[in-house]
Parts: C-alpha cells; sequence; structure tokens
C-alpha cells in the first residue's frame, strides 16, 4: 500500500456559542470511510507541532481537527503571541472548550466518508482538556498525553482558570489511554496512579502508561522533553487503540 | 511539565520590538514552557501594547531562570539606588 495523498487545509467551523472559529484539518484524500479525531493542543496553542501531529493522523487514514482555542483572543496572531494573550486573561474557560471540541467533533463525524466514530487527544494542558471533553461528549475514545490537573487541584495561588475534573469522570462514557511520564510532577507518578485507581473505582475502561526517562511532554519533537523511544512506543499504543476503538 | 503559574500586572512604559515602540499596559510572568528558547522551562515575560487595533502586538522574553533572578536584583538595586528626586516623577496611577 504506497503512502496515502493527504489534504490539509485552514477551515472556519462553529464552535462553542455558535461562534466561528478557525481550525487545522487533515484528512485523507480518499473519501472512504474513516474515523475521526480532533486535536487538541498545548499551552503553546495553535502551532506546527501540532499541526503535524493532525498531520500524522490523517496518513494513518483519520481525519483529524484542531481547534484554535486562542482564536477569539487574537484571530490573526501567531501562535506564540495568541498563547501569550490567552494566558495573560485566565486561559481558555472550561465551558467554551468543550464548546469548541464539541463543534469539531460534529464538523467530523457530519464529513463524507466519516463512519461516525470520534476520539479526542490532547497534550499537556491539552490532556486535561481531552479528558473533560471525553465526560462531557459522546466520544468513542480518548487519549489522555500528561494532563495534569485531572484530579489535583492547582497550587492556590494559581491565577488561571484550571480546576480538577476527575469529579466529572463518572460521566464518561468511551475508554481512556494515558500516556505519561514517570519524572513528571504535573501529573506526578502518584497523581496518575490516583487517576488510574479512580477509574477503576468507576469501572471505567482504561490503559495507562507511564515511561521511565521521560518527563512531560516526551513527545514533543521540538522540545529537549523529546523521548523518541517513549514518543516511538506512545504513537504504537495511540494507533492500535484507535484502531480498535474508531474502525 | 506545565506550570500554567503566571502573574499579571498593570504596567507603565514604552518598550520596542522591531522598528516600533509602544506603550505597554499589561505584563505576564510565568516560568513555564518557552516556545523559542532551547530549554524545557524559562522564565518569561510579556510586555502587551494591549490597544484595540492591535491587541496581539507583545514584547516577549523567555530568560534562564538564573539570569532572569539577576536581571530582576539588578533592576531592584537600580531603583533603590536612585538619586533622590528621580522617583518623584512616577507617583499615582500606573493607568496612565
Amino acid at each position: 500500500m504506497g503512502d496515502p495523498v493527504v489534504i490539509t487545509e485552514e477551515i472556519l467551523f462553529p464552535g462553542a456559542g455558535g461562534d466561528w472559529i478557525k481550525g487545522f484539518y487533515a484528512r485523507p484524500a480518499s473519501r472512504s470511510s474513516h474515523g475521526s479525531v480532533v486535536v487538541i493542543h498545548h499551552m503553546p496553542g495553535y502551532d506546527e507541532a501540532t499541526k503535524e501531529i493532525a498531520f500524522r493522523f490523517a496518513r494513518h487514514g483519520y481525519a483529524a481537527l484542531m481547534p484554535n482555542l486562542y482564536h477569539r483572543e487574537a484571530p490573526n496572531a501567531s501562535p506564540d503571541d495568541a498563547s501569550a494573550i490567552a494566558r495573560s486573561r485566565g486561559g481558555v474557560p472550561d465551558d467554551r472548550l468543550v464548546g469548541d471540541v464539541g463543534g469539531a467533533r460534529t464538523f467530523l463525524i457530519n464529513q463524507p466518508g466519516s463512519n461516525g466514530k470520534s476520539g479526542v487527544i490532547g497534550y499537556c494542558s491539552g490532556g486535561r482538556q481531552a479528558f473533560l471533553s471525553a465526560c462531557s461528549l459522546p466520544f468513542d475514545a480518548v487519549v489522555d498525553c500528561y494532563g495534569a490537573f485531572v484530579i489535583r487541584q492547582p497550587p492556590a495561588e494559581h491565577p488561571l482558570k484550571v480546576t480538577p475534573v476527575v469529579s466529572k469522570a463518572k460521566d464518561l462514557a468511551c475508554p481512556v489511554l494515558g500516556l505519561f511520564g514517570a519524572d513528571d510532577r504535573f501529573p506526578a507518578p502518584d497523581e496518575v496512579a490516583e487517576l488510574d485507581a479512580e477509574l477503576t473505582r468507576l469501572g471505567k475502561e482504561h490503559d495507562f502508561h507511564s515511561y521511565d526517562g521521560a518527563g512531560h511532554a516526551f513527545f514533543n519533537t521540538g522540545a529537549p522533553s523529546y523521548r523518541p523511544e517513549a514518543a516511538k512506543d506512545g504513537w504504537s499504543k495511540i494507533f492500535a487503540f484507535f484502531e480498535k476503538q474508531l474502525s | 511539565m506545565c506550570t500554567y503559574a503566571t502573574a499579571t500586572l498593570a504596567v507603565r512604559g514604552n518598550a520596542k520590538g522591531g522598528e516600533e515602540w509602544d506603550r505597554v499596559r499589561d505584563a505576564s510572568v510565568y516560568l513555564d514552557h518557552p516556545v523559542s528558547f532551547p530549554a524545557t522551562h524559562s522564565l518569561n515575560i510579556d510586555l502587551f501594547s494591549g490597544t484595540s487595533t492591535a491587541p496581539e502586538r507583545r514584547v516577549a522574553l523567555e530568560l534562564d531562570p538564573r539570569s532572569a533572578r539577576a536581571l530582576a536584583l539588578a533592576i531592584i538595586e537600580m531603583i533603590d539606588s536612585a538619586p533622590p528626586g528621580i522617583l518623584e516623577e512616577f507617583e499615582g496611577d500606573l493607568e496612565v
């Protein structure tokens, strides 16, 4: 089988409150039956590294859409400036996040060739947001890549609108794949273990992996935190998980 | 790790990025992932002009935290040792 032809484009689609926001849309050129993936960017924003992740899903046969979560704050700014502006204004409110991710999911599953199945994946702050999204929206699979503050409160002086979302886990309706670094402090291994135990207690299907020698952001090829062995294994687990849940 | 920890404050002054000077009104200070500096974490400072026509105008620093501390101490030392009368120009509201 040859390398699939992939089409990428920036689109506008309706997000929270019906606001039209930008998103990076990557899909196989073939409209044959496919699953869909909403990609949630990390705090540095709607950047090239995360667009490459969406592109990678398209190369593997999925339609992927990454919403620009900072579109409202700075629609035409570079990703780093938009991220700085959003941070200065307290970050992305959870209800708006769920609305934007829900809009992305609705867009994807209504495209020609969609098999109706959808997953969500997020990195860093997006890991928490992916978990929150899967507790609030009818996804078929969720991947949490080292999302912090899923189960613990952030420090008291914390000015961003980030609160634990584990209380919503009872509403989780899809399996969870969790990928973490054993050297990470947010989330630290004991926080990951606590979330693992809580999902077990609730009877929620989940599969957690913590990589030795890896800390936060081990998937990020553009940062010193990149750990190729952990990332390679993590990607294989992600594709196996989506193959099972989104086919 | 993402610390998320951010201090935001009003400031008064001008900053230059590229060819233009801008009046800056807001600042963020945070110890978190840099975008450009090759490290996992850095001490980051954003100064925003905050104009309605160009909300994205920003002067940004990503510093080795040790450099940031040395810079902060040098700033405080410089201001604390200002000759009499110099700081009197800057009394009142920062939101001017």
